[in-house]
């Protein structure tokens, strides 16, 4: 492996953000109602902004002058590391407030972590991230809580959101070699250590959504290191098309 | 789901501390704190404030337009209302 583990972790933290990003924006000028219509768009332009610094840090560290948008535009799915949760099809308006919810929950504690990072880059980036994530937590968990515990289709549609996603929640936990030398070094966050205020921010919304917590069973895997759902593909068509047939096309 | 069904509520912002809220305009909300986080989505994208209202509509009482001769035109005479026949020294300053 060519790449320094600093290279590969900052790509993976870019990755989520652009691809959950991504899915957000597919709810534009589709939503349920106008105002949800931005509101999903705010959400995804936070995402994508993330996404947008942790890449040009990414391309530094890298140091091959690859930018923001080689990094995004210029990669197969093979070389993407998001997870497989952050992919998963939008489904309905409860299945795309279920995954927000499974990710920001785990994301804003992992961010404040991290804004306490060694890296001072990383630090910075996740700091004006923390902001963003304790929104994405209020405005899905308080969605989530309204649909649980609203009308009888709106539970049902809730509760498979959460039992359909919930397989996918298994890997945000996930380390490997390559990430432990960089937490033991002060630098990358230990997810485990978050695991315990995710849990507690997921139990307290599922009680007031009177939601059930699916039980841990097999947990989907695969994405941190290049190995994804069909599902990636079909968004990077999409997300790399123009520069893809209009190499260096600007503005 | 309808916008029929969805309670419609005026939202209002404070733009900078001191000044007043000021109603910029309303939103369909299930429910207050629907409504607030809707208000912050749709109206709060570019910095315009740091504080919130909102109403619901239905609390609103409002004047019948049909009743603007009575209520409004008998000001239009009194232009002794308006401070404009007072000197106002330069040590005050901007008023």
């Amino acid at each position: 492996m060519t790449e320094t583990p600093l290279f590969a972790y900052t790509l993976r933290l870019a990755d989520n953000a652009l691809i959950l990003g991504h899915r957000l924006s597919e709810w534009v000028g589709h939503a349920p109602v106008l105002e949800e219509d931005l509101a999903l768009g705010n959400l995804a332009l936070d995402l994508i902004g993330q996404a947008r610094s942790f890449y040009t840090y990414a391309g530094e560290i890298e140091g091959k002058g690859r930018d923001e948008d080689a990094l995004a535009y210029l990669r197969d799915a093979g070389g993407y590391r998001n997870i497989l949760l952050v992919e998963q099809p939008n489904g309905d308006f409860a299945n795309t407030i279920i995954r927000q919810l499974l990710f920001s929950a785990f994301a804003l504690p992992y961010f404040e972590a991290l804004s306490r990072s060694k890296d001072e880059t990383l630090a910075a980036i996740a700091a004006k991230a923390v902001k963003e994530m304790a929104y994405h937590v209020r405005h899905t968990a308080e969605w989530t809580i309204r649909l649980g515990d609203g009308t009888d289709e709106s539970h049902k549609r809730a509760q498979a959101a959460l039992d359909e996603l919930w397989p996918f929640t298994g890997e945000m936990f996930e380390t490997d070699q390559l990430e432990r030398a960089l937490i033991d070094t002060g630098i990358a966050v230990d997810p485990a250590s978050v695991k315990a205020r995710w849990s507690q921010t997921l139990d307290e919304v599922f009680e007031e959504a009177t939601l059930t917590r699916p039980r841990d069973g097999y947990m989907q895997s695969g994405g941190r290191i290049g190995r994804h759902s069909e599902h990636l593909g079909l968004i990077l068509t999409e997300l790399q098309f123009l520069q893809r047939a209009y190499p260096g096309a600007k503005w | 789901m309808t916008e029929k069904n969805i309670p419609l509520w005026e939202v209002f912002i404070r733009s900078r501390t001191g000044l007043s809220h000021r109603h910029v305009g309303s939103v369909h909300a299930a429910d207050a704190e629907m409504a607030l986080q809707n208000a912050r989505d749709v109206y709060t994208r570019r910095g315009e404030g740091l504080s919130l209202w909102v109403v619901p509509s239905s609390a609103i009482t409002a004047s019948d337009p049909s009743d603007k001769d009575t209520l409004f035109e008998p000001t239009a005479t009194k232009i002794y209302r308006h401070p404009t026949f007072y000197e106002v020294p330069d040590e005050v300053g901007h008023m």
